[in-house]
């Protein structure tokens, strides 16, 4: 037997398994653009070739696949928000979340290990009730647990932090985390096979707009045309609005995490305050990631500071004082898209023909699959909004009627 | 820690400092339509570049304006508003509330 495998593996016929068809010239048109090729971006393209037969579709990335906000999100996939708009959208997200490696056949890594956030005021434990209720509303697993139930859950959790106490929290059954590479990278390889053109190290220098519709974008590769096109970038969403013309409430914040040396298992759940500032989970690889809060003032610079990483650590010590010893690993940022209401910007924008999917602040990667799909369906329709995401359209900021998620969203993503 | 020269503190750390928005000009409430209120309340330039912006001592809730670049993280140059408002501003007296 051993022999046999090693004849296999030696002989010419070795299956080597191509996940990218090697890169083409551009065509010169094309049915519908996508601009970005994060994970929102290839998602768009596969739901477009798999539900609406259309795959004449060019996805354009500036860098490389999966490589922007992808790549440095920190892997957080939930629905306990506040709002019904803001939890019937992640709700159906963590649903398609579920079945995605099968979908796919290729491993994303999906590993619900339930999310724990911890109240340590009265205000907080009220706030935690209505998003408990509002979850289990539309069918989510969300739970108020009190402090013997929280030791029980993370016994390494210390609950009377310095000056702030844990009172209860909020349990999420579906909390998740996945690998975010091999999201993107899945949605990337089913909708290669479908068709779908990826090109990557293709940047979109301008939108060449005529009559109040796109018509071309033109690219460090020449101009192409398109039937329509769908911005799905993250970091620099509000340039590229600007660039067809459309104001935005965008205001770019960096956002910084980090992880340490990889440990024994320890700590099942994902962990955050938001009195803290901090939310802290253990990877597969048993590396501890850290994250918090935008910084405090906008950048478009993904550079790091001491000042916010000390205070971050400062208080993920206070919750898990053992790791004070531990040693850090990495450190990085990226930059985040925030809107005033902590909600995404997604639908219809004035240029007819020129779909938006920005504004994903700190809050885009657990929504990825339902963005492309609900997006996919936007393009397909011509420009019918699916009533899933209605709410989240630009116009909201000229008509008052936001969703606020901020309580829900600011440090635990 | 990155510092900032405050115009009336001198040079403090940027812990020390608020980020109250980019400066711009507010239509008069009374007389513009509901959009231009909306932009003005909502919508940012976000520009990638060098721009001018309010921010605030906190210690000494002093308001001031700075020109930074959003690129590099330069601080260019901070300044009293004095500079920009050499008179009081005067609002039209306010409208009549509307049933509804």
């Amino acid at each position: 037997m051993p022999f046999n495998l090693l004849k296999y593996g030696l002989s010419s016929e070795y299956p080597v398994e191509v996940d990218l068809p090697p890169p083409k010239e551009l065509k010169s048109s094309y049915d519908v653009v996508i601009i970005g090729a994060g994970g929102h971006g290839l998602a768009t393209a596969y739901y477009l070739a798999k539900y609406h037969g259309i795959t004449n579709i060019a996805v354009l990335e500036k860098s490389y696949l999966g490589g922007g906000n992808t790549a440095r999100n920190t892997a957080v996939i939930r629905s306990n928000y506040l709002t019904s708009e803001g939890v019937r959208f992640y709700a159906e997200s963590v649903r398609m979340f579920q079945s995605l490696s099968n979908e796919f056949d290729f491993n994303i890594m999906y590993s619900e290990r339930g999310q724990l956030t911890l109240a340590h005021t009265d205000a907080t434990v009220r706030s935690f009730r209505q998003r408990a209720e509002v979850n289990k509303h539309f069918g989510g697993r969300t739970e108020m647990i009190d402090r013997q139930q929280i030791r029980e859950l993370v016994p390494s959790l210390n609950l009377d932090p310095g000056h702030l106490p844990v009172i209860a929290g909020l349990w999420h059954i579906d909390g998740a985390t996945a690998r975010h590479d091999a999201v993107a990278w899945g949605y990337a390889k089913q909708a290669a096979k479908r068709g779908v053109e990826i090109h990557q190290l293709t940047e979109v220098q301008d939108l060449i707009i005529e009559n109040g519709a796109i018509t071309a974008v033109k690219t460090n590769r020449g101009t192409i045309k398109c039937g329509c096109a769908v911005q799905a970038i993250a970091g620099h969403s509000s340039l590229l609005m600007a660039k067809a013309g459309i104001r935005s409430p965008i205001q770019t914040f960096p956002l910084q995490a980090m992880v340490t040396q990889p440990f024994k298992p320890f700590l099942d759940p994902l962990v955050s305050s938001s009195a803290l500032h901090c939310y802290v989970q253990q990877t597969s690889r048993g590396e501890v990631v850290f994250g918090g809060g935008s910084d405090p003032y906008p950048l478009f610079n993904t550079r790091s500071t001491l000042d916010l990483k000390e205070s971050l650590l400062a208080h993920a010590i206070e919750m898990f004082p053992f790791l004070a010893n531990a040693k850090l690993m990495r450190q990085w940022a990226g930059i985040t898209d925030m809107t005033p209401d902590y909600s995404p910007i997604m639908g219809l924008s004035p240029v007819k023909n020129y779909y938006l999917d920005a504004g994903w602040g700190t809050w885009g990667f657990k929504a990825t699959p339902i963005c492309g799909k609900t997006m996919a369906e936007l393009v397909a329709s011509g420009g019918k909004v699916p009533e899933l995401i209605k709410p989240f359209g630009l116009e909201r900021f000229s008509t008052f009627q936001q969703v606020n998620e901020m309580g829900a969203t600011a440090a635990s993503h | 820690m990155k510092i900032m020269n405050c115009p009336l503190n001198g040079p403090r750390n940027i812990s020390e400092f608020t980020y109250g928005g980019e400066f711009k000009p507010m239509p008069d409430p009374v007389s513009c339509s509901d959009a231009e209120w909306a932009d003005y309340v909502f919508n940012t330039d976000n520009l990638a570049g060098v721009v001018r912006e309010w921010w605030m001592h906190t210690p000494s809730s002093y308001w001031f304006l700075a020109e930074r670049h959003t690129v590099t993280d330069e601080i260019l140059r901070t300044f009293d508003p004095k500079e920009l408002f050499t008179t009081r501003v005067e609002f039209s007296a306010a409208a009549k509330e509307i049933a509804g």
